[in-house]
């Protein structure tokens, strides 16, 4: 019976969430009536419960343990308040990113009650204090005008953050990247990309001489090589990566991304001829059977997962993820791959991906350059996030330790993801008031606008506005 | 510009992931370090081995209590290349593994046994073992340590792996504590076809008369040699067998009388560095293209090497050491006029009604040599049968060609392992390779031929 039950919940979870998968990019479309929009996001709601039971009912019969069925009502609870607090509080935002938010949660609420159950109901405490503190953020987005003058103090705060882990940090697979206050341990780093990317945004939003870019070069620089010393190689590609491309969308020069990833390039050969731990990465990455005791042990352990758990999965508690070391944190994608399925997980991507086109699509809608800048920092930071650790663990690139944003365990990652789709909310909502300020100014230019916006398909409130 | 950019980056992740699961999942699914394996035998009964002419080597009962045991039919015959599945695994229940352990019944078939709770049957695995062979090799080495490859040099399919002392696979739980114990010096585990390291003797002699073929392409017919019975540079000697004279030879009379002192000088006049990238090339130490477990033969002259030390590999003593299945493997190829076919054992896996699930075929692993030396060698190799060290396999049936060696492996004693590497041809069915060692025997002609003739005489004459 158990094993029917694993086996049914299984297919059904695939089902659904592919079906919310497709629901999640035919909002994307162009031309879509506020009420087909309205209903799109129901379904996903619908389909989000369905999916998030299905996987507790095979919890409950693998571990026929009451406790997993008052921790399911807590996560639905949870849910619920999240849901009706932002349609509540924020009406003007963006409803497929809340969604997006609360479905890459409770996959990693599910996937960590298989993992360790004391982990999920630690992570989920963190995810209900994160929700608290992150749910006035969209409103002082809107309200706080002065954040745009605080350059300094943002390239203070990163570059002494990142001091500090790595002068007193602990160490940990290798890396640096945490430091104990008042007995919690949190990551710096998590939090250091949000307030770098309100940095660069400062110094770019305005002008872009020679002079100016050469400064927030020189910080960005002096960011990215403490990580390199902290063997923070992950973090160190991030922050790269959303400087280059901010700095080429706040200069419009080809010139500077061109050069940006050459010098990127020219470090990375000079960081592998120097550093023995990215030579290793390096091998584990290129043939990891050959070195399976050591260096490619963990790699192998997650393809065996990935590759073992096939299109289908293995079911809930039917595989063997505890096998691949940090799988927690910086594996969770092969661990949802080998139970829940190859499907699943490539859904799950696209997701993620979806998410960063959400990012992106309003840093194009954006007028205010610092925060079009900011839209698009953040959506950077998030999307090659996901692409290193899904890459990583896949080998299709070589692993850099990082986590999957909301899905992973980690209080700092989760705050700070969380942070980051507030702060993309808040930005939401401000577009909304934009449009709303055009329009009681001028009914033409705010006529035009919706239809503009209409086009784009992805914010429908306009029509509501107007 | 930078949402394409990261589309696309997207785009190639997504399509890689999904060619992991359609093409590269499998090499690691059958890797032997995935204990995921293990789960499987939770609802797949372990499927069944069988030799290509139909006996069961391997097959698990279970009874009224469902309790599995699984019973190898013919015990030690197969011990070492079929292997065992209780303790760890081992040969064919190791590298088939994964086929053994899944089912491709048909998937409704497979829900129903979900929901009744039953375990469905795995796969079964049909290999290119011929039982008749195995057997005769089997009884032909006796009492004898040692180890005997049949092979198939045209395909690489394996025809018989013998390798002794053995060990009974259906009772490896009772006896495993004395088997691996550590007074226990006769490593019954060990497959030695393909893991025992042995000094080549004068097998030897096929590489160094290919390197001097290379050396002397076109005058190597003008080759002479006035053997006195032994050889003397600097302060060693190297004697023929029995101190025989052979007098006035040539290369192919050297090599058919198996001329130490004409092969030692042989050695001195040798490019060392060329020789030792030759070796290289025909598989020394390199791994052999073979799934089950094997060891790296070695060779390790270099070059500036003191003469005695020349002299002594020359003729297949010294440090160098071989396998029973990589010599097999050079024969193969000078019977496949120089091509190498790599080895294989599973010829197909079925489902449990018979429906083929995978055909494996012969691959070709590469040129070892070029047909003009591979023929040359054959023909030399013939002149062992026809007026040399291999007489006695002289026969109008089919026709042999081969290498005798007999090395010794102690400076202390006389004693010394008896080799045989041949292969034999008949019109209308496919060549075999043989290659037998036996252990502190005596020379190849009397120890090993003979079972080299035994094995050769089942396969064609009926
Ligand atoms: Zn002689």
């Amino acid at each position: 019976m158990t094993n029917l039950i694993v086996e049914l919940t299984k297919y059904l979870m695939i089902f659904f969430f592919a079906l919310y998968t497709y629901e999640g990019f035919s909002a994307f479309r162009a031309k879509l009536s506020e009420k087909k929009r309205s209903r799109i996001y129901h379904r996903q709601l619908l389909l989000m419960y369905l999916i998030h039971l299905s996987a507790y009912l095979a919890v409950y019969a693998v571990t026929e343990d009451v406790k997993m069925v008052l921790f399911y009502l807590f996560q639905v609870l949870f849910t619920v308040i999240v849901m009706s607090c932002y349609h509540l509080l924020y009406e003007n935002g963006s409803k497929l990113l809340v969604n997006h938010m609360c479905m890459l949660l409770l996959i990693g609420f599910i996937i960590l009650t298989r993992l360790s159950f004391e982990d999920a109901v630690r992570q989920y405490v963190i995810a209900a204090g994160a929700f608290v503190l992150t749910l006035p953020v969209p409103y002082l987005v809107r309200s706080v005008g002065f954040m745009r003058r605080l350059t300094w103090l943002y390239a203070a705060v990163g570059l002494l953050g990142l001091l500090a882990v790595q002068l007193f940090g602990a160490t940990s697979h290798g890396a640096k990247l945490s430091l104990k206050i008042a007995g919690i341990s949190f990551q710096p780093s998590e939090f250091i990309k949000l307030v770098f990317v309100f940095f660069v945004a400062c110094m770019l939003y305005e002008r872009t001489d020679f002079l100016r870019v050469c400064l927030a070069t020189a910080v960005a620089a002096a960011h990215v090589l403490i990580l390199v010393l902290s063997r923070d190689l992950g973090g160190a590609l991030i922050f790269f990566i959303t400087y280059v491309v901010m700095l080429y969308v706040a200069t419009k020069q080809l010139f500077y991304f061109a050069g940006g990833l050459l010098s990127g390039s020219i470090a990375a050969v000079i960081a592998y001829n120097l550093f023995s731990h990215v030579q290793i990465r390096v091998l584990a990455w290129r043939d990891p059977l050959s070195v399976i005791d050591n260096e490619g042990y963990q790699i192998s352990q997650s393809l065996f997962a990935i590759g073992t758990g096939g299109w289908f999965g293995m079911g809930l508690y039917q595989g063997m993820p505890n096998r691949i070391p940090v799988v927690k944190e910086d594996f969770i994608f092969s661990a949802i791959a080998e139970e829940l399925g190859g499907i699943f997980a490539l859904c799950l991507l696209m997701v993620c991906m979806c998410c960063f086109f959400l990012f992106l699509n309003m840093a194009m809608q954006m007028k205010d350059q610092f925060y079009k800048l900011i839209a698009l920092g953040l959506g950077v930071v998030y999307g090659f996030q996901v692409f290193l650790t899904v890459g990583g663990v896949t080998r299709f690139i070589p692993s850099t330790g990082v986590t999957l944003p909301l899905v992973s365990y980690g209080g700092s990652s989760l705050l700070a993801s969380m942070m980051m789709f507030a702060i993309v909310q808040g930005l939401y909502v401000m577009r909304q008031d934009e449009g709303n300020a055009d329009g009681s100014k001028n009914k033409k230019t705010g006529a035009k606008e919706k239809r503009k916006s209409g086009k784009t398909g992805f914010d429908s409130q306009v029509e509501k506005i107007s | 510009m930078v949402t394409y950019t990261f589309l696309a980056v997207f785009l190639c992740l997504m399509g890689y992931v999904t060619y992991f699961e359609f093409a590269l999942s499998e090499q690691f699914i059958n890797n032997p370090y995935n204990k995921r394996q293990e789960l499987f035998t939770q609802k797949v009964i372990r499927g069944e081995i069988y030799s290509a002419d139909g006996v069961t080597l391997a097959e698990t009962i279970v009874d009224a209590e469902e309790n599995e045991v699984r019973r190898y039919p013919c015990a030690r015959i197969f011990s070492h290349i079929v292997g065992y599945s209780g303790h760890g695994t081992a040969g064919l229940e190791a590298t088939a593994n994964f086929s053994l352990l899944r089912s491709n019944i048909f998937y409704g078939e497979k829900v129903v046994s979900d929901l009744q709770g039953e375990k469905s049957p795995g796969d079964s695995v049909y290999t290119t073992l011929n039982y008749e062979l195995q057997l005769q090799a089997f009884d032909a080495l006796g009492h004898y340590d040692g180890a005997v490859v049949v092979l198939e040099p045209q395909t690489g399919r394996l025809l018989a792996m013998v390798s002794k002392p053995d060990f009974d696979p259906n009772t490896i739980g009772e006896d495993w504590e004395e088997l691996v114990d550590e007074d226990n010096d006769r490593s019954e585990l060990l497959n030695r076809a393909t893991q025992g390291r042995y000094p080549p003797g004068s097998t030897f002699k096929i590489f160094t008369t290919l390197e001097y073929l290379r050396e002397h392409p076109e005058d190597y017919t003008d080759y002479r040699f006035s053997c006195s019975g032994e050889y003397t540079e600097g302060h060693k000697t190297i004697h023929c067998y029995n101190n025989a004279r052979h007098g006035s030879e040539d290369l192919k009379e050297a090599f058919a009388n198996s001329c130490n002192s004409a092969y030692s000088s042989i050695g001195l006049e040798l490019d060392l560095a060329q020789f030792h990238a030759m070796c290289e090339s025909m598989l020394f130490d390199t791994d052999l293209p073979v799934a089950i477990e094997s060891s790296k033969s070695s060779f390790v002259l270099e070059e500036g090497a003191d003469t005695s030390a020349v002299m002594e590999t020359a003729i297949g003593q010294g440090q160098t050491l071989v396998t029973p299945l990589h010599v097999a493997l050079i024969t193969g190829a000078i019977a496949n006029d120089g091509v190498l076919m790599s080895p294989y054992v599973i010829d197909h896996v079925s489902d449990d009604r018979g429906v083929l699930v995978e055909q494996y075929t012969g691959k070709e692993y590469g040129r070892l040599m070029s047909s003009e030396e591979a023929a040359v060698l054959k023909e030399y190799m013939g002149y062992v049968i026809e007026a040399g060290t291999g007489r006695q396999l002289s026969n109008d049936r089919y026709e042999v060609y081969g290498k005798t060696g007999s090395a010794e492996f102690s400076t202390s004693s006389k004693a010394s392992h008896s080799w045989f590497t041949g292969f034999a041809h008949q019109d209308g069915k496919p060549d075999i390779v043989v290659t037998v060692i036996v252990e502190d025997s005596g020379v190849g002609s009397e120890y090993a031929v003979p079972i080299a003739q035994e094995i050769f005489d089942a396969y064609y004459i009926e």
